[in-house]
């Protein structure tokens, strides 16, 4: 029975293919390159969203519940954005955004963009959603298997680029070369994706891995900060204030992992929710099947990066999930879930102390996956030092900077004394100066006491 | 010789010392820096000239808002907590942990065993200025606040999240007449709150305690609360005479470190180029483009004025009206033809009773024999109170003032914003009736006395502040959350090198942005209204008026009397309800009037209210702070009216443990436990344990578990959590059970059954950070939705911890279990409709209650239901009426159980007569940025109001009962209304 109250969402129907433009907010500056590429050779004409800056907070605020979480803001802000900036037709245009439904309230960003279309004047601009659940279809926009193979492949080629930029631009003598060769290959496999040549999968990796390991570097030992979180803070540059780059200029090595593990993450909880709750059986099997595909394909680049000796290789999924266990129930699965506290604890096992927790200001999920553990894994490995980070429209830089700044501290202050350094005898301090510089409450209580 | 400088420059003060080769210190200096960072740099170091020259001199900078300097003169920078930890080694190394309080920072260093630093997490940053501000809400200054303070005999809850929420719980201590001396020690007990809570998440403070910074060194009063609340002895609590400085003697220390030297030239040179250098400005527009612009508002708004007459010459019947706000009290008396005879507007000092009292001394004094006081109204927090005390004819709701007020300028007015200093109220005027009220939430509250408090520690008076705003040539984007993050904000807009001018007109844009986007929620100005009327002291504020009409784009009404509104409309409503003579005290009666309060906790029911009881000069009383008329009148009320709230609170309360064979096993109140409980009550009493429940929630609950809460920014409901385990773990329980559920029963009204992400794996929370040693905690994944699964699972889970259940006996108690969650939810919606049959037959109006379960905890709803009964509503609870109606198409996505029986329970209502819902939020809850929206639209489409009531652990329903009065009174209009 539709009501007043429902509006009728706009369908994306086979004929828009012919002529609306597709944007695609950004989140992951690599892998999303490649994959609007594919969409682009899928036949659609897909746009990547590059836009940055405070506006597009500003249209966040204006058009999204204030106390919804910083990435529904972000992303429906820079959509806004960019219909209203006059670029697009905006009867010709769509939207897409990938959602990962579940319990947390991220699976109603679609809504919420919904929501802020109409109000904003833009009923007639259709959304798309990609998602692992199917919440919200299109007719019109289909993922053939062919492309889904592609973008397993991009995120791979993305996660193995992003993971091997992190370990050289730190260290890189030659400003700015690391990032070229990252440029370069996303270009490279763009071709490859119409070309079909991807899927020369050992010749690609060794070729990525040689490019890289031509960059210039010093030797230099630098402290190493993984990052976790929420996977829009963790890996957009626009909602973390560029954290990896912030990092690097610090003079700390990023670590960031993988945003396949993400996905299959959510395919395996498609598994375990199996086995928790029962239900039926058919989707299990493809789940497991794609699950044991994606591992094989992530472990193929896992195994090029050992073999070629020079770089560190990301953690195979399978050891992820084994991290966790006697820390979380993997029964955890909204938002992040298990898989936060996995990536920490990995991070943690595998040397890596330092770890900055990305999050968007009040997450749920967050408050018990991230949060919620520190303390139990600092019990186990007192060496820990976690920070959590919190996001928000109106979050200075400079207090997250602070925080970061306050964690590298740490990490020097650790290597510098140990874990717990050894009580030294102490040294009286000579107070020399007139005491008529001393500071009383009674003297100017107001001027004094607010430092 | 060789010196050393460490220079901390912090929020708002400057701490240079030198130290010689041999680590003496030789020069110490403790300042405010007025934001002018770089100069007093400069200045600071010439003034060392005579010292320094012919030294070699290393220098290193810290501080929270040094780091920009430091990046700007390539000085080396070292954080802040890093230096502390530095000099604290150095110095005291005995110690165990520090706890440094600064005027915006709070951190804590775990030294021993684990390294650890923590600062405050952004949310609950101020404390050294949040004493300052409190300080001046109770118009003391920080040594008399000391003093008071020492003198305490009780100390009154007040929110330690964040400062703004612990001023909206002191301010109706202070109106209702509670003890300087206990608000006093209050505060301090808040800070020390505060920094356990927000900052050791469950670490435990232990050992020797360091305590640093400007705060813990200056004021007694609060190292005795941080003495008391750690149970630290003597020896292991230690204040270090020069604690102020530590940060600075860090940097100095760790100067040590770097190469190379500077002679004092060199460094002279540096700071000088630094204050030259130019500064990267980003701003927004300025508020007048120029001098003419400006003119033009001027004249604008000057249109505006009330017409005064002189009261000694005045004869005939005149109407006071008294708003008693929460730090001004304002008063105004009319003549039949609305001239103001007198008019008042001061800061009440924290004493209301004596500003009124003077202001009406001063009415005797200047009126002539011909003054007929005929009618006397007050509105505002301290109604109650003033009319008591003066014996004044009418209370009216605040809202209803503003509106009577705001009329009489615009007649056509269908929007009014009222900007105090403590609360921001925007009204929507729909056919003459007030259609939707928004207060602001706790969190953005504070907005008008920020400003002023903002002024004051720059060192300005506030209206030569707010003037500096108006012709600011790139005012600076403060952001809107609260007034903790513009602090930080502004921090970093000084970093920047914004000028004072430009920050001020900055704070009178977000005061804005914070009333039309926090508060209003508005989109556009078409949003808000046509016509609309602004007022309230801060718009007095020139740079906020035009920060407003610039904002939306509209002009707006400004009556000259901005601040007086709610005294000129109580005025006006005292004329039209005036009688011939009012029963305000006469100038003979006044001027034997006296007043005395007295702090005491009412004991008649498991509330225990902190009562606040007055005693005036003629023998009568008023009794503040009760959440009901029992301690007034001794008895309950004459009508029980029916209240679904108590009801169900009340039979899970009657669930009670046998003895059985298989021992204790422990269940916690909280959260789902006030869905499931009938089901797992059931359960493991039939299986032959004997179930301990952890009881009813308390404050002294909640302060038991604090210490082990990791998220300070999660909903109390969760925090609740912690205090219900300890409790469980005190009676001795051995097992304790406490499942994560993903999933609710699915009641086919929704698309998905989830629970929240806090409630289903809060458990997790509890076993990585509660410590049980020698109890079983079992909290399996499981789901109740499937019976024959359950079985399965359950009993697989249970004998993994050596039960040994044997399936038929797990069957025959999941039989009854399910059985009597079925009869519980059964008898929940009879009774329901019991009610609502009760308030149709008796014409009552009836109330929603809509909130999750837990909602109905009386430690959680703080007797909002108690509140609502009093004023004549029936109460039911959104899963009384879930039933009654067809599930709505929303716009979101329907996937939670307890949502979905809100959308439920909202399309109930708007079919309803006589009936409105009330929605409950809890602060931190992020599925309800979701649901509040929904539930608005849902009603709005039938023409109901919405009231969204925000829930903390705040235990104080000021707000909230102007709220609900104004509820009832725009109720009773709509009522009238649909009579013509």
């Amino acid at each position: 029975m539709p009501t007043e109250h429902q509006n009728k969402p706009v369908e994306f129907t086979p004929a828009m293919r012919e002529d609306y433009t597709i944007l695609v907010p950004m989140m992951l500056p690599i892998h999303f390159e490649m994959i609007v590429q594919i969409l682009r050779e899928s036949g659609y004409r897909a746009e990547l969203l590059r836009t940055t800056g405070r506006r597009l907070v500003d249209e966040g605020l204006k058009n999204v519940h204030n106390d919804t979480c910083y990435p529904a803001l972000l992303v429906i802000g820079q959509m806004i954005d960019a219909l209203k900036s006059g670029q697009y037709d905006v009867n010709k245009t769509a939207l897409l955004i990938t959602q990962t439904g579940g319990g947390c309230r991220a699976s109603n960003y679609i809504y919420l963009l919904r929501k802020a279309l109409r109000q904003s004047g833009f009923p007639q601009v259709p959304v798309i959603s990609i998602n692992f659940t199917d919440l919200a279809g299109g007719t019109g926009f289909k993922i053939t298997p062919k492309m889904l193979i592609k973008i397993v492949y991009a995120m791979i080629y993305g996660d193995m680029l992003m993971w091997l930029r992190n370990q050289c631009k730190p260290y890189e003598l030659k400003k700015g070369q690391t990032d070229k060769v990252v440029d370069r290959w996303i270009k490279i496999m763009n071709r490859q994706f119409s070309s079909g040549k991807f899927l020369r999968v050992g010749h690609n990796y060794r070729e990525i891995l040689e490019d890289f390991a031509a960059i210039e570097r010093h030797r230099e030992k630098k402290i190493k900060v993984g990052i976790v979180g929420e996977i829009y803070m963790k890996y957009a540059p626009l909602g973390n204030n560029d954290l990896e780059n912030f990092l690097i200029k610090e003079g700390a090595q990023p670590v960031v992992s993988g945003v396949l593990d993400f996905c299959l993450y959510c395919l395996k909880n498609g598994i375990i929710d199996y086995k928790l709750y029962g239900g039926t059986k058919g989707g299990k099997t493809i789940k497991t099947l794609s699950l044991r595909y994606c591992q094989h394909w992530q472990n193929q680049m896992i195994r090029a990066i050992k073999k070629h000796g020079v770089f560190t290789a990301p953690t195979p999924f399978a050891e992820l999930e084994a991290a966790v266990d006697g820390f979380i129930g993997k029964g955890a699965k909204m938002g992040e879930g298990w898989l936060l506290t996995a990536e920490m604890l990995e991070l943690i096992q595998s040397g890596v102390n330092n770890v900055v927790c990305t999050q968007p200001f009040g997450c749920l999920p967050n408050h018990i996956i991230a949060k919620g553990m520190m303390r139990k894994i600092k019990n186990k490995y007192p060496q820990a030092n976690i920070v959590a980070v919190d996001y928000d429209p109106s979050a200075t830089p400079i207090n997250q900077e602070n925080r970061l700044k306050l964690m590298l501290s740490n990490a020097r202050l650790t290597e510098e004394f140990g874990a717990a350094p050894a009580a030294g005898k102490p040294k009286p301090i000579l107070d020399k100066t007139e005491p008529a510089a001393a500071i009383s409450a009674e003297r100017d209580q107001r001027e004094t006491v607010t430092l | 010789m060789s010196y050393k400088i460490g220079l901390d420059v912090g929020s708002t003060t400057i701490k240079v010392v030198v130290l010689d080769t041999q680590d003496n210190l030789v020069y110490k200096s403790y300042e405010r820096h007025r934001s002018r960072v770089r100069e007093m740099a400069l200045e600071k170091i010439q003034s060392l000239k005579e010292l320094l020259t012919g030294h070699h001199l290393r220098i290193a900078i810290t501080g929270s808002a040094g780091l920009g300097m430091a990046k700007e003169s390539g000085i080396d920078f070292v954080q802040e907590v890093y230096a502390t930890a530095g000099a604290v080694r150095q110095y005291v190394p005995s110690t165990d942990v520090v706890i440094e309080l600064g005027g915006e920072d709070a951190k804590i260093i775990f030294l021993k065993g684990a390294l650890e630093e923590r600062m405050n997490s952004t949310c609950a940053g101020g404390t050294g200025a949040f004493i300052d501000q409190m300080a001046s809400l109770l118009n003391v200054d920080l040594a008399e606040l000391d003093r008071l303070s020492l003198a305490h005999d009780r100390i009154y809850p007040i929110a330690s999240r964040c400062g703004v929420f612990a001023k909206t719980d002191i301010q109706p201590l202070i109106n209702q007449g509670a003890q300087p001396e206990n608000i006093a020690a209050s505060i301090f007990q808040a800070v020390v709150d505060q920094t356990i809570a927000g900052l050791a998440q469950g670490r435990e403070i232990e050992g020797n305690v360091l305590f640093l910074g400007g705060p813990l060194s200056f004021l007694k009063g609060l190292q005795e609360r941080f003495i008391k609340t750690l149970e630290l002895d003597g020896e292991s609590a230690n204040f270090h005479p020069l604690a102020p400085y530590f940060v600075a003697l860090g940097a100095a220390l760790y100067s040590k470190g770097l190469s190379g030297y500077r002679s004092y030239d060199e460094l002279e040179q540096i700071f000088t180029q630094v204050l030259a250098a130019p500064q990267e400005v980003q701003g927004m527009e300025p508020l007048f483009a120029d001098e003419q612009e400006y003119q033009d508002f001027c004249d604008r708004h000057a249109a505006t004025a009330v017409e005064q007459r002189d009261l000694s010459a005045f004869s005939g019947r005149a109407f006071l009206g008294v708003d008693a706000g929460s730090t001004t009290t304002k008063t105004v008396l009319l003549d039949e033809d609305y001239h103001i005879l007198y008019s008042d507007y001061v800061n009440n000092l924290g004493n209301p009773i004596t500003a009124v009292k003077r202001q009406l001394d001063e009415i005797y004094s200047q009126a002539g024999p011909g003054l007929t006081i005929a009618g006397a109204a007050v509105t505002g927090y301290g109604e109650d109170l003033i009319r008591a005390a003066f014996h004044l004819d009418f209370g009216v709701v605040e809202t209803m003032a503003h509106f009577t007020a705001a009329k009489h300028f615009d007649p056509a007015v269908d929007f009014i914003i009222d900007i105090g200093g403590q609360d921001m109220k925007c009204f929507k005027i729909k056919d003459d009736t007030i259609d939707d009220i928004v207060l602001n939430e706790a969190c953005s509250s504070g907005c008008g006395s920020f400003i002023e408090t903002f002024a004051k520690s720059l060192g300005y008076p506030i209206t030569e502040f707010a003037t500096l705003g108006l012709f600011a040539k790139h005012p600076v984007d403060l952001g809107t959350r609260c007034t903790v993050f513009m602090n930080s904000s502004v921090k970093q807009a000084q970093k920047n090198g914004a000028t004072v001018e430009d920050i001020s007109a900055g704070l009178a844009m977000s005061v804005v942005k914070n009333a039309l986007y926090k508060v209003i929620r508005a989109r556009s100005a078409d949003d808000i209204g046509q016509n609309i009327v602004v007022q309230g002291g801060t718009f007095l504020n020139d740079s906020v008026l035009r920060s407003f009409e610039k904002e939306l784009g509209r002009k707006v009404v400004r009556p000259a009397i901005a601040g007086l509104m709610g005294a000129f409309g109580a005025a006006i409503w005292a004329m039209r309800n005036a009688g011939s003579q009012s029963t305000v005290l006469t100038a003979q009666q006044l001027a034997a009037f006296t007043h005395q309060s007295k702090a005491t906790v009412c004991g008649i029911c498991t509330n225990h209210c902190n009562l606040t009881v007055n005693t005036f000069s003629d023998g009568s009383r008023f009794i503040a702070g009760n959440r009901c008329e029992r301690p007034v009148t001794g008895k309950r009320a004459d009508v029980q009216l029916p209240n679904m709230v108590a009801y169900k609170y009340k039979k899970l309360m009657s669930y009670t443990g046998r003895p059985g064979p298989r021992g204790q096993i422990g269940l916690p109140m909280c959260l789902n436990s006030y869905e499931n409980l009938p089901f797992w009550h059931t359960f493991f009493t039939e299986l032959g344990f004997e179930v301990v429940t952890s009881g009813r929630s308390t404050k002294q609950m909640y302060l038991k578990g604090q210490n082990t809460i990791p998220s300070d920014t999660v909903c109390y409901p969760a925090k609740l959590v912690h205090g219900h385990i300890r409790t469980l773990l005190e009676k001795g329980v051995k097992t304790i059970f406490y499942p994560c559920m993903s999933y609710n029963f699915d009641e086919s009204i929704s698309q998905n059954c989830y629970n929240c992400p806090v409630v289903a794996y809060y458990p997790e929370l509890i076993k990585g950070n509660v410590p049980m040693d020698g109890v079983q905690f079992i909290y399996p994944y499981i789901s109740l939705n499937d019976k024959k699964i359950f079985e399965q699972k359950i009993i697989k889970y249970l004998n993994e911890y050596g039960f040994a259940l044997t399936k038929k006996e797990v069957q025959q108690a999941s039989e009854k279990a399910y059985a009597a969650y079925d009869a519980h939810r059964a008898d929940i919606c009879e009774e329901g409709m019991r009610a609502l049959r009760f308030a149709k037959d008796h014409h009552k109006k009836t109330v929603v209650l809509a909130g999750r379960p837990y909602h109905i905890d009386p430690e959680i709803n703080h007797g909002i239901d108690k509140l609502l009964s009093s004023l004549g509503f029936v109460v039911v609870t959104e899963d009384c009426v879930a039933n009654l109606a067809n599930a709505p198409q929303t716009n979101v996505l329907n996937q939670w159980t307890y949502h979905a029986r809100m959308y439920n329970a909202a399309r109930y209502v708007s079919h309803a007569p006589g009936t409105e819902l009330v929605q409950l939020v809890s602060f931190g809850c992020g599925l309800d940025a979701i649901t509040t929206d929904e539930v608005r639209d849902i009603l709005r489409e039938s023409d109901k109001l919405y009231t969204q009531l925000k829930i903390d652990e705040i235990d104080n329903l000021g707000a909230i009962k102007i709220r609900l009065r104004s509820l009832l009174a725009a109720m009773d209009e709509r009522e009238k209304e649909h009579a013509n």
